[in-house]
């Protein structure tokens, strides 16, 4: 399970990456970018996705389907 | 095509007349009792007889809080903070925080290293340079690593730069130590409500600790943050500004009890600046129509603060890698291309030394404006006008009309001359428009001037002011802009008095929208 970023929407402003509790958010050429295999979707941390909290572009931390919770 | 007519209105139901605003004026003003000229004495803008002395040795040099530093020295911003924890209705994420640049500008972002190779390229090539803000372009601490890192990359090498930031406040009370640990002696806290059923309108949401709050209670938390920060701040002697975003309809009437509320909390400056708002800049209010004041709402506003506060009315909303004297901005010379590629010996003598002879140029601006003022001594009128004033810095009338691309606006009476704003002419979103617009815009934005005082001007421009009633004056070239202004006004009065003019009130102005770009 995972979140992701559209990149297209994103401003590049760094906020998810100070906040994302297992440092699964980083940035190469500008692009941020989310580790699927490192994000827990903030479970066991906090209630809510702290990218997709604190990220100013509504929409653009968002969950990953290609990664979905386990049922 | 304009017309000095077609001024935004006061009524639209946005706002309330402002009638009731000259009214709480009144009933708010500490030692006048009505609004209008003679007002010397109670709080004009930094000045050195109206701040306690310890205050004036911390501020005479900076140029965002005294007015005089502001014509004779200059600052620089670097973009360090990209991230912010709030949405306000007036910002765009995609540009700059709105609360310390203009709508729809976006600064090069620096690391604290390259940024502080940047300032000190910066304070060796223009020694007027004396102090570093971080105030972007999202909120400084926000990003506190990169904020502090980059103070303490350059307090190491140039320990005579003040170090000032910027913010919304939301952090304020968990970071005051770190503040007071690296020698920030200036911070600026935009304050835009104490009243969270206000600030529900105006943030739709924050974000504190690792919860993303909306509506009351995220003003709430937020006010509470602001207030509680700033009396932290000012109980550890470190400086104060407040910022307010004017946004009428929302929150005009509403700065009168912020402005008690943080000067009661010992903010030294109180800078009540427009909403600018475009739909083009694609931001909650942008969007939804909400317009910005007009410039007499906006002095009217200030002028009900100002009471025993000192206003700031020279801020320009400059941009968060802003360099240079206030209303110039030279960044284009200082790219990260260019600083990178710079060898930089940072001589703290020289620079010490060019301090030195700015100080004796601006007593002798103070003198000079002594000196005309003494002139005027024993004539009373109830007469006060504005001036606009093309102006390049230094205290000076130095640029030619037709290069304006902003006038300074003085209000002179017989208490003297005060600074009470800039206003922007530059042609930012006028693609395509003619000479003869260029001059409407112009007119349109000093419409509430009697005069307007240049360098040179060419015939044309000149009749065209002539026909506004607006006074084009070059006579006063290159002379100090103050003692120039009393000098009109007294022969402005001794005409008036001679019946050979008539002194007849000037109607609003209009505050341009869009980011100011000019170089
Ligand atoms: S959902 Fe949580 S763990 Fe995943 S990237 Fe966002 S902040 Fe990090
Ligand atoms: S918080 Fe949102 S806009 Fe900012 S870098 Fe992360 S994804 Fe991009
Ligand atoms: S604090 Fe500044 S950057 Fe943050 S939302 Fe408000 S205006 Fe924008």
């Amino acid at each position: 399970m995972a979140y992701k970023i559209i990149a297209s929407q994103c401003t590049a402003c760094s906020a998810c990456e100070a906040e994302c509790p297992n440092a699964a958010i980083s940035v190469k050429k500008g692009v941020y970018f989310i580790d699927p295999v490192t994000c827990t979707e903030c479970v066991g941390h906090f209630d809510d996705a702290q990218c997709a909290a604190v990220c100013p572009v509504e929409g653009t931390c968002v969950p990953d389907p290609a990664h979905p919770r386990s049922a | 095509m304009f017309d000095a007519e077609q001024l935004p209105d006061a009524g639209e139901g946005q706002i309330k007349p402002l009638n009731d605003l000259l009214q709480k004026i009144a009933a708010s003003k500490g030692c006048e009792t009505k609004a209008g000229p003679g007002k010397s004495g109670c709080g004009s803008t930094g000045t050195e007889s109206t701040l306690p002395p310890e205050i004036w040795e911390k501020v005479k040099n900076h140029p965002c809080y005294s007015e005089q530093a502001h014509h004779h020295f200059a600052r620089m911003h670097v973009a360090v903070a990209p991230a912010c924890n709030i949405q306000c209705n007036y910002c765009n994420r995609k540009y700059d925080c709105a609360n310390e640049s203009r709508p729809g500008v976006v600064s090069e972002r620096l690391t604290p290293e390259q940024a502080a190779k940047k300032v000190f390229a910066v304070a060796s090539t223009i020694p007027q340079m004396t102090v570093l803000g971080i105030a972007g372009p999202g909120d400084p601490l926000a990003n506190p690593e990169k904020t502090f890192k980059t103070f303490e990359l350059v307090a190491q090498t140039a320990p005579d730069i003040k170090l000032c930031v910027s913010t919304n406040g939301l952090m304020l009370p968990k970071l005051v130590d770190r503040i007071c640990q690296y020698n920030i002696d200036h911070v600026t806290i935009t304050v835009n409500m104490v009243d969270p059923e206000v600030g529900a309108k105006i943030y739709p949401w924050i974000f504190y600790e690792h919860k993303r709050y909306t509506g009351v209670e995220a003003a709430r938390i937020l006010s509470e943050n602001q207030l509680r920060g700033l009396e932290m701040l000012t109980e550890r002697g470190i400086l104060c500004k407040i910022n307010s975003v004017m946004i009428p309809g929302v929150n005009d009437e509403h700065l009168v009890e912020v402005n008690k509320a943080v000067k009661a909390r010992g903010a030294f400056l109180h800078n009540i600046m427009p909403l600018i708002s475009a739909p083009e800049h694609g931001t909650v209010f942008g969007m939804n129509g909400q317009r910005g004041p007009t410039a007499q709402e906006l002095k009217a506003l200030q002028d009900a603060c100002e009471g025993d506060m000192n206003m700031m009315r020279h801020c320009r909303q400059c941009r968060a890698d802003a360099v240079g004297l206030l209303g110039e901005d030279r960044s284009d010379e200082f790219t990260t291309e260019k600083v990178m590629a710079m060898e930089i010996d940072y001589d703290l003598e020289a620079r010490k030394a060019y301090q030195a002879k700015v100080e004796a140029e601006r007593d002798a601006t103070q003198a000079a404006k002594a000196d005309e003022l003494a002139k005027l001594a024993g004539e009373k009128a109830d007469i006060a006008i504005q001036i606009a004033v093309a102006t390049k810095g230094n205290g000076r009338v130095n640029e030619h009309f037709g290069h304006a691309t902003e006038f300074q606006i003085y209000e002179v009476s017989t208490a003297g001359a005060k600074f009470i704003g800039h206003r922007r002419v530059d042609l930012y979103c006028q693609g395509g428009f003619g000479d003869d617009d260029k001059l409407e815009t112009v007119i349109r934005a000093i419409n509430d001037c009697a005069a307007v005082f240049v360098a040179r001007i060419g015939t044309c421009p000149k009749e065209g002011l002539l026909k506004a009633g607006i006074d084009p004056v070059d006579r006063f070239a290159h002379e100090y802009i103050e003692q120039s202004a009393l000098a009109y006004f007294k022969e402005y009065l001794e005409k008036v008095q001679s019946g050979e003019i008539e002194h007849v009130a000037r109607g609003d102005a209009d505050i341009r929208q869009g980011a100011f770009t000019a170089a």
